[in-house]
């Protein structure tokens, strides 16, 4: 690796700094996070229309719709994770900086969360409601997205850093990332059932947060490894 | 431990040969379990006092199945052996994995869903093994999705590498989850076949073709691995000694 600067940071701060800036840099461009949260809003508005529109209906398919449209929103999404960085060099350098690389992943996948998943979460009461979901279910369905779209954008992460600078990058991303996000998707669907029929949802909510956390520890070093390989031609 | 023989393998030249000495070996094992399997499936093994002749498909069926998640470990093992060693040799094994790997997975699903239609009345069902298996197809596609993406054959590789171990991570967690998914929406289970519950007269074949298959599948990747070596290696000199002057 290389030598370390003279005016070296801590991997901690280093990646509270990367955090800032990704942040600032996101929010100066609204229209780039703004798109998956409308695509969720208006693929969640063509169930309804493609199917019966009768409430005691909607509420049956309201889970489902809910969740292919936040996994299709945040596959949509991740095209902004590395593509930017990655053209412009700024990940080549976090590379070559000496710093874990794989802890900068999580800080920048962490931001990308903020600026893409969190969105859906805040969004969700709107967008159950008018599935039919009842008033009661609302926190449940929305801490079932919150872990979910945090697992989400960290498996998303590694398709992303595997794909980076492909040409046909989209659909294959598709490819690797859908698979793999089979299990959040059976847990989310499952907890959001579940509350909207004001039933317990601890056990798909647990499944839910240990999927989390093991896509936090492990997906950031598998991102890693696979940032390295894209960089290296 | 003595290592050497595990590093030799790492040698291109010398992959080519002893692989090319074991395909025989293995071919003629698969043909002679196979053709033993067979006559043991169709011919001897008695009908299914429930399911009648119609349940002779798993003899092709589950060794299929069975192939199908165990080349998927092979890869995985031999991607991570590429990238732990930077072996090529080892990613080489790895790429010819997968197309045999997801066939098996095809043959499996496609052979499940001909046995589906006379027993279940439908060829295909919810069912978590049936679920499972679809994903591990999946995976199997994104696999030869991303390496046909990238031209350079080093990141190719290792990138491909990558997703087979994140892969194999996420196997069992799939797998879990579909098993657990549809428990909650319906009970039955009618894919069982207990070891213990099966007369040895359907036992053994189905223990033969396990065999023939696996040993199909050796043969089969050593021939498409001493393939992608050469053509990997198209332009090193050991080759015109290996096959002869071009």
């Amino acid at each position: 690796m290389n030598s370390a600067s003279p005016k070296s940071v801590s991997a901690h701060r280093a990646g509270w700094l990367l955090a800032q800036r990704d942040l600032r840099l996101g929010l100066r461009r609204p229209g780039e996070w703004l798109q998956p949260l409308v695509f969720f809003v208006v693929v969640t508005t063509l169930f309804p229309l493609a199917t019966d529109p009768q409430m005691s209906r909607l509420r049956d398919i309201a889970p489902g719709a809910l969740w292919v449209a936040a996994l299709l929103s945040s596959l949509l999404a991740l095209e902004l994770l590395f593509r930017e960085d990655g053209q412009d060099g700024s990940l080549e350098q976090l590379a070559v900086s000496g710093l874990p690389l794989s802890w900068l992943l999580l800080a920048k996948t962490a931001v990308h969360w903020l600026l893409t998943g969190l969105p859906l979460v805040l969004v969700a009461p709107l967008v159950a409601t008018a599935l039919g979901a009842p008033l009661a279910a609302i926190p449940s369905v929305m801490g079932s997205l919150l872990l979910g779209s945090i697992a989400l954008s960290l498996i998303g992460a590694v398709g992303a850093a595997l794909t980076l600078g492909l040409r046909r990058g989209g659909v294959l991303l598709a490819l690797l990332v859908l698979p793999l996000a089979v299990p959040v998707l059976i847990f989310g669907a499952r907890a959001t059932a579940l509350a909207i029929a004001l039933e317990p949802i601890a056990a798909p909510m647990d499944l839910l947060g240990a999927i989390a956390v093991l896509a936090a520890t492990l997906a950031p070093l598998a991102a890693a490894a696979a940032v390295r390989i894209s960089l290296e031609e | 431990m003595n290592w050497v023989w595990f590093h030799r393998f790492g040698s291109p030249p010398y992959f080519f040969r002893v692989a090319g000495k074991m395909v025989p070996w293995f071919a003629s094992l698969a043909a002679i379990a196979g053709v033993a399997g067979l006559i043991g499936a169709l011919g001897l093994a008695p009908p299914d006092y429930q399911q009648g002749e119609g349940y002779r498909i798993i003899f092709v069926h589950v060794p299929a199945a069975v192939l199908s998640t165990m080349a998927y470990a092979v890869m995985a093992v031999a991607a991570g052996v590429g990238l732990i060693w930077r072996m090529n040799v080892a990613h080489a094994v790895a790429a010819s994995c997968a197309t045999v790997g997801a066939w098996f997975t095809f043959v499996a699903l496609a052979t499940g869903s001909l046995w589906g239609r006379p027993m279940w009345g439908t060829f295909w069902e919810w069912d978590p093994r049936l679920v499972s298996e679809l994903v591990l197809l999946f995976l199997y596609l994104g696999y030869m999705g991303l390496r046909s993406a990238i031209d350079d054959t080093a990141r190719a590789d290792r990138a491909s590498a990558v997703l087979a171990l994140v892969g194999v991570v996420n196997l069992p967690i799939i797998h879990y989850s579909v098993d657990w998914w549809n428990s909650l929406h319906q009970g039955h289970t009618l894919l069982k076949f207990g070891k213990a519950s099966m007369p040895s007269s359907m036992l053994v074949p189905l223990l033969l073709m396990m065999l023939a298959f696996a040993m199909y599948f050796a043969a089969i990747v050593l021939v498409r691995a001493r393939g992608e070596v050469l053509h990997r290696e198209r332009n090193a000199r050991w080759i015109s000694a290996a096959i002869g002057p071009p």
